[in-house]
């Protein structure tokens, strides 16, 4: 053998395997289909460390199971100790579904881009979410009260099929304390249900006509979620009313199967939703094509 | 970059030497209906089963880079005998513990592999399964004639300029050796080369001449991702996507898609778990399906365009340069007989 080859071992990379042993801490039913599961990361140092923004996402790994991108759905500010809301909808959340608390799974990112709410400081904030684009979006709401001096006029509008189907219903008293318009509105009505029924843009139109033009123009920031046929209605209405594309920003859902830009499942013409997204602002998503 | 003469006899030598490790290079595989050669890579075992003078392989040499499967890590799980969900363990394993030769690829697969190393290995996440696989690979390029379905000239890869340690190019009874690495250096001290006089370099000079006017197909790429933009919603490609039949075969002998699902597997006793990961195809249906049963790209012409999208438009948007690299395996291997000159050449004539 005189070719001089020999096996050298590259150590950059290290880390793409790599997951944070984590422990499912406690399981809350939200509704008939989704639950809230606290996670913590077990080793101290690593929770500790594990430091993400309101937006980011984790693949959330079930060994023998599966693989898949989850938002995180808890404040920043409880770093590795994460609330993730998950539909059982797929093969491995309907296995998520019937495990309980000290279940052990992997942990790893948190990846992708976050909701910028650090520069939304001094501005008004319009949060819009449809059905399960509220967990998403309860990071960057829950970042937001908690500096909520920081802030201007804060809205939050949050539209659902029924009213069985609200997700976090029992924080709604508590974001209203901090000074937060909450409108909520479902598609059909439901036994003791007394509040507005209808599509979630009859609701923000509402809240469009009772603002100043001028406010939306030059101090208004929208962060929006929900499934992708209300992307282009609500944010039509937000342009029309003013809100600069740039300052509208969006959460997309894609399929992923490693959410570190090398599957290319999530893929959307040159643009990576796991590494560019999954929060573009809607200058970014009229550019691109077929985002929504 | 070096340069040496040897005499075509010598091959063998090189061979020899090379063959102390695993060497993968172009194999007959068998005659089709018209009594061709069939060429693929696989493993040679004798210098007499490696046929240099290949037109093209049936598949790219991808399967020892991008393995089409290929374990990302494996799962212990630690039972405690409660009949509780137990504890596991994660083991990540490279898979890598010996170099491999590649002899005889074509500059479009060496091409291939500078792109893929673009993508896999750069970024915030470099992929350390196909980085290690690349840190121990010894690659020995080989000149080609252009078949007629090749179009490497219209994408700037019918030469390659790094990602090799030695290219051969053969003249009449001797080799031109292009020397890239000193691994590749000293391999030729141990055989009979010699500098190359002027007369030998003129000879190389025309055989490079010769082989441009060799292209038969060629893909017009001025201003192609602008175009590609422009006619977004032309209806040419319904027409394609009516003909393509969402096999992902031109995925599976592409030599640049890297395209992967990930699926677990867990062992029949329940003690360990596999992660393992595939290559996969844009085309085929389930590509860009979510949890919950909504399909970003239902109809097959959205997904054949996707392809064409990423190879052609959002590669060269990230990198400056095409995904594609013109070896027309795609369109050679394709069911419906679908090519990529023609593809682009409808698109560009499209009036919408």
């Amino acid at each position: 053998m005189n070719t001089n080859l020999e096996c050298v071992q590259p150590v950059s990379g290290e880390e793409f395997e790599y997951s944070y042993k984590a422990e499912i801490t406690n399981v809350y039913p939200l509704t008939r289909m989704e639950k809230l599961y606290q996670i913590q990361l077990v080793d101290p140092i690593e929770r500790e460390r594990f430091i993400f923004r309101p937006g980011q996402f984790v693949m959330l790994e079930l060994p023998g199971i599966g693989e898949a991108p989850f938002s995180i759905t808890s404040s920043p500010v409880r770093h590795g100790d994460l609330e993730l809301c998950i539909r059982a909808v797929g093969n491995m959340t309907r296995f998520l579904d019937r495990v309980g608390r000290g279940t052990r799974v992997g942990i790893s990112g948190p990846f992708g881009t976050h909701f910028p709410v650090e520069k939304m400081e001094g501005e008004d904030i319009l949060l819009i979410a449809g059905g399960l684009g509220i967990a998403p979006l309860r990071s960057p709401i829950l970042a937001v009260l908690e500096t909520r001096s920081r802030y201007g006029q804060v809205d939050i509008i949050y539209g659902a099929r029924r009213p069985s189907e609200l997700l976090f219903d029992y924080e709604y008293a508590m974001w209203r304390q901090f000074d937060v318009g909450l409108d909520i509105i479902v598609d059909r009505e439901e036994p003791g249900w007394q509040g507005p029924v209808g599509l979630i843009t009859e609701i923000l139109k509402e809240r469009i006509a009772k603002g100043q033009t001028d406010r939306f123009r030059e101090r208004t920031s929208a962060i929006v979620c929900g499934p992708p046929v209300m992307f282009r209605f609500v944010c039509d209405l937000l342009i029309a009313a003013q809100v600069p594309v740039e300052k509208i920003f969006v959460s997309l859902e894609r399929r992923m199967h490693c959410g570190r830009g090398k599957c290319c499942r999530c893929n959307i013409g040159s643009t990576n939703t796991c590494l560019d997204g999954p929060v573009f602002d809607y200058w970014s998503v009229l550019n691109l094509k077929e985002a929504i | 970059m070096l340069f040496k003469v040897f005499a075509a006899s010598e091959l063998i030598r090189l061979y020899e030497l090379l063959a102390a490790d695993r060497i993968v290079g172009p194999v007959k595989k068998g005659d089709d209906q018209y009594g061709r050669s069939l060429y693929d890579f696989d493993v040679v075992h004798d210098f007499s089963d490696l046929h240099l003078d290949y037109g093209q392989t049936i598949h790219s040499a991808k399967n020892y880079f991008l393995p089409y499967r290929e374990d990302l890590c494996a799962f212990t799980f630690q039972d405690d005998g409660s009949g509780a969900s137990g504890d596991w363990h994660k083991e990540v394993d490279y898979g890598v513990y010996a170099p491999l030769v590649l002899f005889g690829l074509h500059p479009c697969d060496i091409n291939a592999l500078n792109k893929l190393d673009k993508v896999l290995l750069g970024g915030k996440y470099p992929n350390p399964f196909y980085g290690e696989k690349r840190a121990n690979m010894f690659i020995v390029g080989h000149s080609c004639s252009p078949q007629p379905f090749c179009f490497c000239k219209s994408m700037g890869t019918d030469s390659a300029i790094r990602g090799f340690d030695l290219f051969l190019t053969r003249m009449d009874d001797l080799y031109f050796a292009e020397i890239l690495s000193s691994r590749a250096f000293h391999l030729l001290e141990q055989i009979d080369c010699h500098d190359p006089d002027s007369s030998e370099l003129r000879h190389y000079m025309e055989i490079m001449e010769a082989k441009e006017s060799l292209f038969v197909a060629h893909v017009d790429t001025s201003d192609l991702t602008k175009i590609l933009d422009l006619e977004f919603q032309a209806s040419v490609w319904q027409e394609w996507g009516q003909k393509c039949l969402s096999c992902g075969t031109c995925a599976q002998v592409c030599p640049t898609c890297y395209c992967y699902g990930v699926e677990e597997r867990v062992d029949m006793d329940f003690s360990r778990a596999h992660k393992e990961k595939q290559l996969y195809s844009c085309n085929l249906l389930d590509f860009a399906s979510v949890a919950g049963g909504h399909n970003f790209r239902p109809e097959s012409h959205t997904r054949l365009k996707y392809r064409y999208y990423h190879k052609h438009r959002g590669f060269v948007e990230a990198f400056e340069e095409s995904l594609c690299v013109g070896c027309g395996r795609c369109g050679q291997s394709c069911l419906a007989r679908i090519t990529v000159p023609e593809v682009i050449a409808s698109v560009r004539a499209s009036k919408e």
